[in-house]
């Protein structure tokens, strides 16, 4: 299925967020996580079901005022 | 001082703009600031920055205040500080509700509900706003226990553009921790806010790209030092005439 990973458009197999994020390289990365806009906590991840057309947001800490 | 938590250092300093994170290091170090800013932004590319930045400010040991920087919604600066409490455990937000992006004016009414959705969600707001007084008493009462009007525009280094504002803010509030937040240019600016009774400043800019981000943040350090010395001695009024500082009394009379 067809996702957007901030903002890039990726192809995977139909996956949870969790097992998306390991798939994408983050696995066991400081990051936080929102999915269409809203947050999903790192322990409602394992739960959450990412469907075609979806986009994710994975963010890190970085420099900032 | 803010919500609880006692620091010694009156200077806040943003993470932004460094030349090198070598000295970005070494200019929290020169500062001595106790408190750190830091964003959120995409985890993109191979080289995964953000872990690394993480790694260098976890080093220091110093405290970190996350913004909402470049949030213009309520809904995207609420999203953001649910994200930056699961990811630095606290709940500490440096809330921004932009509304103007030439000046980066705060969209105050953006910003009260915000500062109200959240405080009601447990977290410790450190609202980014104007010097307005009827903003301010919003905010408080949105449940703001720190507020932290903008001396100038973000980056400007124009100084307190409102001196008349900011001392009627702190009269207004004198029992809420207040910081000037953005706009300072150098270490005289910072001595001033603190000459008006303000309790910190936050830096960033001015520091960061200064020709010696290091040396500056040591002169930043000084003067907001000296500033609250200052204040804490009682510093005279201004007045229109002379008052002549060597005694009147006892002069000898030399003239025909």
């Amino acid at each position: 299925m067809r996702i957007f990973v901030n903002g890039d458009q990726r192809e995977i197999e139909p996956a949870t967020l969790a097992s998306a994020l390991s798939v994408l390289g983050y696995g066991g990365k400081k990051v936080a996580t929102a999915v269409n806009g809203r947050f999903v906590p790192a322990p409602a991840r394992a739960a959450t079901a990412l469907n075609d057309g979806d986009k994710l947001e994975v963010v890190a800490p970085m420099q900032g005022g | 001082m803010f919500y609880g938590v006692d620091l010694c250092s009156r200077l806040l300093l943003g993470t932004a703009r460094y030349p090198s994170p070598r000295v970005l290091t070494d200019a929290i170090q020169a500062s001595g600031a106790e408190v750190v800013t830091v964003s959120l932004r995409r985890e993109a590319g191979p080289e995964r920055s953000g872990q690394s930045f993480w790694s260098i400010i976890r080093s220091l040991g110093v405290k970190v205040l996350p913004n909402t920087a470049g949030c213009h919604s309520v809904k995207e600066a609420v999203t953001t500080a649910h994200m930056a409490r699961e990811m630095f455990d606290t709940p500490w937000i440096k809330l921004e509700v932009i509304r103007d992006d030439e000046t980066l004016q705060p969209d105050v009414f953006g910003l009260v509900e915000a500062a109200r959705v959240l405080s009601e969600d447990g977290f410790e707001v450190f609202p980014y706003t104007t010097e307005d007084l009827a903003v301010a008493d919003r905010l408080v009462e949105a449940g703001c226990r720190v507020l932290m009007p903008w001396g100038a525009p973000i980056g400007s280094a124009r100084g307190l553009n409102n001196v008349y504002g900011l001392k009627a803010l702190r009269a207004h509030f004198p029992e809420i921790p207040l910081v000037v937040d953005a706009g300072l240019g150098v270490p005289s600016h910072a001595a001033a806010a603190m000459e008006l009774g303000y309790d910190a400043v936050l830096l960033n800019t001015a520091v960061a790209e200064a020709g010696d981000p290091v040396a500056m943040a040591k002169a930043f350090a000084m003067a907001i030092e000296a500033g609250r010395m200052a204040f804490e001695a009682k510093p005279l009024e201004p007045r229109d005439m002379a008052a002549p500082s060597t005694p009147v009394l006892g002069k000898a009379a030399l003239g025909d």
